[in-house]
Parts: C-alpha cells; structure tokens; sequence
C-alpha cells in the first residue's frame, strides 16, 4: 500500500489529535542558494502522546520545530504547508495567525524550550521575575495565581519554590535551570510542549533527573511533548512514537518499541547499530559510512542513497515516499522489506 | 626502552587552582599507572578532574602535589634531550575540533609543521609525503583531496580526523584523547572510535580516553579499564567488563542505573539508585570525609563523614574508594 503523505492518518482516533502537520516545506535563503531544511514533512500528534525527532545535526528537526511555533528566522520561508492545532473543537492555522493571535498561541497552545536553554534566563531577573513576565506577556494569570501556579509546577519538578523563585539564574546548577524552564513552558498550560534537546548538555544524574521529571510531568499533567534529539536513548526512554528526520525529511515514523526492535529506513537501523548500550557484553556496532548531503543541491532520487547499504538503481532516480508497514509504522525506502534482521 | 615500568604513572598528584581568593582543588591525591599498549579509560561528570588529569599526564599543566612518571622518570626531573623524547612521545588529541586548528592553515600546513619542526622530515617535498601517509592511516582519502583543504572545509569528523593525524606526526607512544568523539554526530562516532582502536592495534599506541560517556569507554576500553572520577578523586578502578557489569562503587552503581539506553525495554526496565540528594556539591566547599557522602545511598554515619576512603586493591585489578565495600569485600 502506497499513500500520499498529505493524505494518511497515523492514528485511527481522529479527534484525539491537537497537532497535525501536512506537507509542510521550510527553507533558508543563504549566499550559495536555497537551503532545503524541511521537505514535506507530515505528521500528527494525539493529545498525550509524547513524540521524539530524532536525527544528525542538520537534519532538519530544529528548524521543524521552529517551525511549528513560528519563530524562524528572517532568512526561512515557507513555500507548502500547513501546521494546524485543534482545542476543544475548535482549529487554527498557525501559518496564517495575526501577530497577536501568535502572541497568545506561544506559551498558551504551544510552548517550547531551547536547546541553549541554560542561556535562556535572563541573568539579572530572578526566576519569579520569570514566571510573572511569561504570564503577563502571553497569557491570562494575575501576579498571584502566576505565582501559586509556578509554585505548583516547580514543586512537580521537584524543585523547592522558595528557594528557586528568589535565585537568580546563576545560583542555579544546569539541570535545575532546565527544570526551571520546563515549568516555565508548562505555566499557561499548553496543549504542546516542544523541547529541543532537552538533556544534552546535563551530567548523566541531572540528565536522569530530567528524564524522571518529564515523566512524572506526562502522568500528572495533560499535554503533549514533542522533543528533539540526536540521543536515540532518550527517544527509547521517554517516546510513544519515533520520526527518524534525514536531509529535512520524516524517512520513518512509528511506535518506539516497533522503531527500535524492527526499523524498516536503513538510517534508522543505521542509527540504532551506532550507538553503543553501557550494559551487558561488547556489542558489533558500525558507523554509516560518508555524511549528508549538501541541502542546497540535493540529488535526486531518496537522499540517503549514497550512504545506503541496501542502494539500488531506482533509488538513485525516485524519492520514496512514506508507505505503510503496519498500522502506525510508514518508511520512505523502496526496499524497507528487505531489512528485517536487527 | 625498560618495559618493566608503567608507560605513565601518577603518583597521589594534586592540582589546586585560584579562584579569586580561594583555592580549589580540582584534582586531589590520583595515583594510576597505565601499562604501554594499554587502554585506560578516565570518566566522571563535568568538574570532576578528568580533563585537568589529562591535561597533566600530557605536560600542558603541572600537578601542584605528588609526580607524574614518564617510564619511570619524573617528569619534574627530566631535561633537555629527555623531555622532549617525552614532549613528542605523549600526544593530546582535544574535544573541539572547530577550536584545535587553526582557521587559517591548510592541512598540509597543519600536519607539515610538527614534521619540519622537530627535523622528522629532510625536505618540505618528505614532509608532503608523510602528511599523504598519515591522513590515509585516519581514513581521509584519497588525501590529495584533504592536503590543501582549510578547517572549515571539512565536517566535524573529518577534522578530529585531521587532529589526530597531526598528534600522529611526531610518532607517539601515547595519546590523551580528551571527549575526541564527543562532538561528532552520532552516527561517525563508532568509525572514529574503530580508527583510533587501530592505532593500539597496528602502531602500539598506548591510550588514555577521557570521556563522560560511559557507553563510549566500554566500547572503545572493552578489554582494557576504566577509571571512575569523582570531585577531584579516583573512586573506582576496573578491567571494563568487571566496572560496567559489576560496579561496585555506589556512585559508579548510581551513574550506570542512571543512563539511558538505546533500547526502550533494556531503559525502561533499568534498576534505578535512588540517590539522597541530587545536588552536586561545590569545590569550592567539599564534603569532609568522602565527598559522595551527602549523595550516597550506602552512607553509614561515623564512618563516611569522617575519613577520605583510600582507593583499597581489591585483587581483580580493582580498585575501589569506598568505606562500606572495604569493609564488605576485605579480602
């Protein structure tokens, strides 16, 4: 079975999604040419779910994210898409928000958390400085419950409140400004929230303490997360759905179980055999060989051709596009039925 | 060459530094020795020393207490003609690879340099030759491709490449890879890692790994140790297999539960260490006693406050630096 990306459902239970993205396409104008980052992407998000973006630098997956919250910058554009959120019936295009609809929507609908997220605090406002400008900037709170709100979420990430609304960023270790970042994001009660590589400049225990956070985060609270990650690990630790992005495109997408024991995208299998485990025996493992290709001239056919152990000579001609392997698990590779050993 | 003594050995070596006007002692009392052709491999958290330690073994620091020997000899002894047989002989390939070349030189340049310098070469036609001979050891090829590239030419992983080539120019006997695969994307890394594994295998080169990725230490150091740091100490020492499967530290236990794994059943399933305290003390205000103290699960009052745990031989060739297992494992 062969299905348009515009036109499949990852889920069957419709009214469940809060975020739907289709054929959406982002690119940079730069000196040389046209940057292709994002290339048609599509997909869906359920109220709840937890989805991971995993991929190499330059995969694309910042810049999707950026996307979905519309803050690239100056230089991007968006030639195809839509990006469309749904709330109690209720739907908007976030392509074709007015700037003050956007205002409300960041933070309220959607908030994001940044990879330099430890230099996201302004350093000479307290962290209660924070959280009140975050309420009157975007959302509805008065001083006093943005206050008992903020309260609340730094006690779920199990922060002291008294102690951390009076710091100043600097007082404050890596891990418990992340922390603080991630209530922060959740102070509006967001339907989404994006993080973008989340964990990757924490030490092993904070980063453990991060991931232990989201988690009670997700069983506490209503929301959906959509984080982004070179770290497969943490994909196997915190996803319900993995999207494999290589050259600005989703080449896979399904549960993180199906993902990681049967990929179907030799990148994704790729990926996984890279990538050492710390427990048990020594494990074979191997690198892809060569690197991705210049987004500016790609070649034709599926881009990770000239890296793919499974190349044939249609996939130097045609792109493949996303098909379905079982329900809820699609590839973009003409040959996914040929990888099935692990 | 007396093959009888360790390639290097740090005996109980100290580095404080200032900071405003207090001291800190970034690392206190490490004693190591590592065997030539052997891979040790240094891990811990950020701040915890490994980098300072590395820094000291490859003679850009030096310790401010206790001595460091190059095959025997002290480094703070050694002179002329006999420091630099050392200078040349211990290599450090660092973390950055955007940071270690310059911008402005080729690689010809780069790699061309250390070459005519210390007279390894006759003629700038040789030093072309050998810089030729030592990008294919590192897989760049067909090096006329690579020879007259700049830095920002080439990926993250081609330059680290690139750095390892130019440590490869004097002929060492040992390399301080300090996070050398850190940077790099993912899906290289392995390569990398196979390359340098290469260079013990085919050039007898000897190794210290410094890293934060415990994964990362057990693939590369698989049948040598791993060397646990902790605020400026040595906590645990082990053949590789015996630390990542059978830590016996509490904070080695702690780090090894805590990291996630590339395999969601494997991760999820992971017996957690639930520390008693998740903050990270200061060096500017270390714990008394044994400084994981506050954090450890097995702390036992009276005893672990009290006295710094001296890394004890277990037999095994481990080492461990703690109160509780002396006690439990004294042979």
């Amino acid at each position: 079975m062969k299905l348009q990306p515009s036109t499949f459902n990852l889920h069957p239970s419709e009214d469940q999604v809060v975020l739907s993205v289709d054929d959406l396409w982002v690119e940079y104008a730069a000196r040389r040419g046209v940057v292709k980052a994002v290339r048609g992407v599509s997909f869906q998000v359920q109220r709840g779910e937890t989805v991971a973006l995993i991929g190499e630098s330059g995969s694309g997956k910042t810049t999707l994210g950026l996307a979905l919250i519309r803050l690239l910058p100056r230089t991007a554009r968006i030639p195809r898409g839509r990006v469309r959120y749904y709330r109690a019936g209720g739907e908007c295009d976030v392509l074709t928000l007015s700037p003050q609809e956007l205002r409300r929507f960041r933070w309220q609908e959607c908030a994001m958390v940044f990879q330099s997220a430890l230099n996201a605090l302004n350093p000479v406002l307290r962290v209660a400085d924070h959280f009140r400008d975050t309420a009157q900037a975007h959302g509805s709170l008065d001083g006093a419950e943005a206050q008992e709100r903020a309260r609340e979420l730094l006690r779920l990430v199990q922060l002291e409140p008294d102690r951390v609304l009076r710091a100043y960023p600097h007082e404050l270790s890596g891990g418990m400004r992340q922390r603080v970042l991630i209530a922060m994001g959740l102070l509006l009660d967001p339907q989404i929230i994006i993080l973008d590589e989340p964990t990757t400049a924490l030490d092993i225990l904070t980063q453990r303490a991060v991931i232990d956070v989201l988690r009670n985060l997700r069983q506490e609270l209503e929301f959906s997360l959509i984080f982004i990650s070179h770290d497969l690990s943490l994909a196997a630790e915190l996803a319900d759905r993995v999207a494999t992005m290589y050259a600005g495109a989703i080449v896979e997408i399904g549960d993180v179980y199906e993902i990681f024991e049967q990929p179907r995208h030799p990148y994704t299998r790729g990926l996984i055999h890279a990538v050492p485990t710390v427990t048990g025996d020594l494990e074979q493992l191997s690198s892809i060989p060569g690197s991705p290709p210049d987004l500016i001239d790609l070649p034709p056919g599926c881009k990770f051709a000239l890296r793919c152990p499974y190349v044939q000579a249609r996939c130097r001609q045609e792109e493949p596009v996303l098909e379905m392997v079982s329900p809820g698990h699609f590839t973009a590779c003409h040959n996914w039925k040929q990888i099935d050993e692990h | 060459m007396n093959t009888d003594c360790p390639m290097i050995e740090l005996r109980q070596v100290s580095r404080t530094f200032r900071v405003g006007k207090r001291t800190v002692k970034a690392v206190d009392s490490v004693s190591l020795s590592i065997r030539e052709g052997e891979i040790v491999c240094l891990v811990g958290e950020s701040g915890c020393g490994k980098t300072t330690t590395g820094k000291m073994v490859a003679g850009l620091l030096r310790p401010t207490a206790g001595h460091i020997l190059f095959l025997g000899q002290d480094l703070e002894q050694i002179r002329g003609a006999e420091r630099k047989k050392y200078r040349l002989a211990v290599q450090i390939v660092h973390q950055d690879p955007y940071a270690s070349l310059n911008p402005a030189h080729t690689v010809q340049d780069i790699m061309g340099a250390p070459l005519l310098r210390h007279q390894l070469v006759s003629s700038p036609a040789a030093a072309r030759a050998r810089v030729r001979e030592l990008l294919q050891v590192v897989d760049l090829t067909p090096p006329d491709d690579f020879l007259d590239k700049y830095p920002h030419q080439l990926s993250g992983g081609q330059r680290q490449r690139v750095s390892v080539a130019r440590a490869l120019t004097v002929n060492p006997s040992f390399i301080v890879a300090d996070e050398a695969v850190s940077m790099v994307d993912v899906s290289i890394r392995i390569s990398l890692l196979n390359m340098l594994a290469r260079l013990k295998d085919e050039m007898g080169v000897t190794f210290l790994f410094i890293t934060h990725d415990l994964a990362l230490a057990k693939y590369f150091a698989w049948e040598g140790r791993i060397a646990v740091m902790y605020l400026g100490r040595l906590i645990e020492v082990a053949p590789t297999p015996h630390l990542v499967n059978r830590p016996l530290h509490p904070y080695t236990q702690a780090l090894l539960a805590a990291i996630p794994e590339a395999d969601p059943r494997l991760t999820r399933s992971k017996q957690r260490v639930q520390l008693r305290s998740l903050d990270i003390p200061s060096l500017l205000a270390l714990p008394s006693g044994c400084t994981f103290h506050p954090r450890c699960p097995q702390f036992q009052e009276g005893l672990c406050e009290r006295q710094v745990p001296p890394l004890v031989d277990l037999g095994d060739g481990t080492q461990v630096a703690c109160h509780v297992v002396a006690r439990d494992k004294a042979p």
